[in-house]
């Protein structure tokens, strides 16, 4: 256990370390310049980025999350294999494949740029919700329906409370590709940060790209950090001491 | 007191889970629920609290038909323990302890109260345990706080689904000995499901023997280990029910009958064994040691005499195996 840690902490470490390695040769190499010349831009850009990522996120956190509750109550637990491989079937379509898909029903704009990174958030959430309740121990369920839970009260304070680990771990999966897909965004004319790097590739601009893919990346690996923050406070101290075991 | 009357389960047509089932467990009293797996003794243990429906017949707990209660309210108001303890892990020991009164509206001073009485009856220490979660506790400690969960808000009855099942045999022995404490105290109406014989045979007033949801016997465990009704009773309880049936003696029992031996002061390192001890365990005692005798002490710690294999074996003879012979002939 211990042991393990300690090789996850190193390669973290050594991660950092080619990251900050990388940032500093492009510092050196100044491709980090049209940040600050062409500041007013970027922000518009890190800004409709965040946007992006944030309501499509937000939609997929709303429709998957109670979309796993549902489909485990008893009463639609047979439709579950239906469900599941509708959303599979979603995430095995490539994400320029739906965002060009998406073109021809909403047209160009922001708005398809959303509902392309919703679609593809939805499966992670889903399936972690699903995971997360079907893991709980059915013995659990039968203690608390024996001692006069309703089942909302059974949903609520056990069925919830001992899988929102799980779940948290799919919203963090969603968030952190739905950050790195969102560049796609420019394809569909969606805005977002993907404009420089798409820009910096077709004119071999190194400026460009690095500009738009670093502050990409740390956005990632910020959210990837929040988002752990975040379990330590909303999963219930015993429930986490179960699942890290 | 639980009054079941004619009560069955069927699943389907063909799949009869409990035929025409019909006894009165008596206030105050344990009955345990014994037989081999698939006997439907869990099935009717859940129809009580209706965690299963009721096919036909109906069950009647204090004078009230369980079907004229609300499920939820009915759940409420019986204790419940299972086999792997179910206690939420997302909850801390009082919490979980807590769970019946809080959905009963219980007000605080009353919840950490009932909380600390119940800790003291299991001899844990409430203040230590109270904000503790369950992977903490080890599994002994966990059944313990199984148990005292069912009894939180004072149910009349109790349901127990082979509740020490789970547990090593020496800590089951222990808990099954603090239970019966505790029950002494509390006196509840139990049922409670088994497939361990000894079990049965310890816990009960008295043992259902169950086969294929049909009631084989209904009796005290000694007037089962010597009077079975048929062969299936028989079978069951095994060609040593003979030695069994000496768990439901003490020395003390031995004593009045037939007296105890005098000590022979020549051997000094000869094992003692308390009056109250039952003869299956003294029987053990004398076959795992040398000397042919054990000290007997009272509960002061006074040495009051000595047993021997003879006296265990006269014994048997005269009060055990005299009511097994005549139930051969009959």
């Amino acid at each position: 256990m211990n042991n393990k840690k300690l090789i996850g902490n190193g390669f973290r470490f050594f991660i950092y370390g080619l990251v900050i390695a990388f940032v500093a040769w492009a510092i050196y190499n100044q491709y980090f310049s049209y940040i600050f010349s062409q500041s007013s831009t970027f922000l518009v850009l890190l800004r409709q980025h965040f946007v992006l990522v944030l309501v499509s996120s937000v939609l997929a956190i709303l429709i998957a999350v109670p979309a796993g509750i549902v489909i485990t109550r008893p009463k639609f637990r047979k439709a579950e294999w239906l469900i599941t491989n509708i959303v599979n079937f979603g995430q095995t379509i490539p994400s320029l494949a739906v965002l060009a898909l998406m073109i021809s029903v909403l047209g160009i704009g922001f708005n398809t740029a959303v509902f392309a990174l919703f679609i593809y958030s939805i499966l992670p959430i889903f399936r972690n919700t699903v995971a997360g309740l079907d893991t709980i121990d059915p013995n659990l369920i039968d203690a608390a329906k024996g001692m006069g839970m309703k089942p909302s009260q059974i949903l609520f304070r056990i069925e919830l409370p001992n899988a929102v680990y799980s779940i948290l771990a799919g919203i963090r999966t969603a968030v952190v590709l739905n950050i790195g897909t969102a560049a796609l965004a420019y394809v569909v004319g969606g805005g977002g940060l993907g404009v420089w790097i798409f820009t910096g590739i077709q004119l071999f601009d190194n400026g460009f790209l690095i500009s738009g893919a670093i502050p990409v990346t740390i956005m990632a690996i910020l959210a990837d950090y929040l988002l752990r923050k975040l379990e330590n406070v909303l999963v219930p101290k015993g429930a986490r001491e179960v699942s890290n075991t | 007191m639980i009054t079941f009357n004619q009560v069955t389960k069927k699943y389907s047509s063909e799949k009869t889970a409990v035929k025409n089932v019909d006894f009165t467990v008596d206030e105050g009293k344990i009955v345990v629920l014994l037989g081999p797996s698939g006997c439907g003794k869990t099935t009717l243990l859940r129809m009580v609290n209706r965690l299963e429906s009721i096919t036909e017949g109906s069950i009647v707990i204090d004078d009230e038909d369980s079907m004229d209660l609300d499920a939820i309210e009915l759940r409420r108001k019986i204790g419940y323990v299972i086999q792997s303890n179910g206690l939420f892990p997302n909850m801390t020991i009082e919490e979980n302890v807590m769970i019946v009164p809080d959905l009963l509206g219980w007000n605080k001073k009353k919840k950490t109260e009932r909380f600390t009485y119940l800790m003291k009856l299991i001899g844990l220490d409430p203040k230590i345990y109270k904000k503790r979660y369950p992977h903490e506790l080890s599994g002994g400690q966990q059944q313990r706080i199984g148990v005292v969960r069912a009894l939180a808000a004072d149910p009349p009855v109790m349901l127990m689904d082979e509740p020490f099942g789970a547990l090593d045999p020496i800590i089951r022995e222990k808990i099954q000995d603090e239970f019966l404490q505790i029950q002494r105290e509390v006196k509840k109406t139990i049922l409670f499901v088994s497939h361990d014989i000894d079990e049965a045979i310890k816990m009960a007033d008295k043992i259902m023997l169950l086969r294929d949801g049909e009631i084989m016997q209904y009796d005290t465990p000694s007037e089962m280990l010597t009077h079975p009704k048929n062969d299936f009773v028989n079978q069951f309880f095994g060609k040593d029910r003979a030695i069994k049936s000496l768990s439901l003696h003490t020395v003390k029992d031995l004593q009045e009958v037939i007296g105890l031996a005098e000590m022979d002061e020549s051997i000094y390192d000869t094992k003692t064994i308390n009056v109250n001890q039952d003869l299956r365990n003294t029987l053990s005692m004398l076959l795992n040691q040398e000397a042919d005798q054990v000290i007997v002490t009272n509960d002061e710690g006074k040495r009051i005499g000595s047993i021997t294999i003879d006296l265990v074996q006269k014994y048997l003879h005269f009060e055990i195996k005299g009511k097994l012979s005549v139930s051969q002939e009959g």
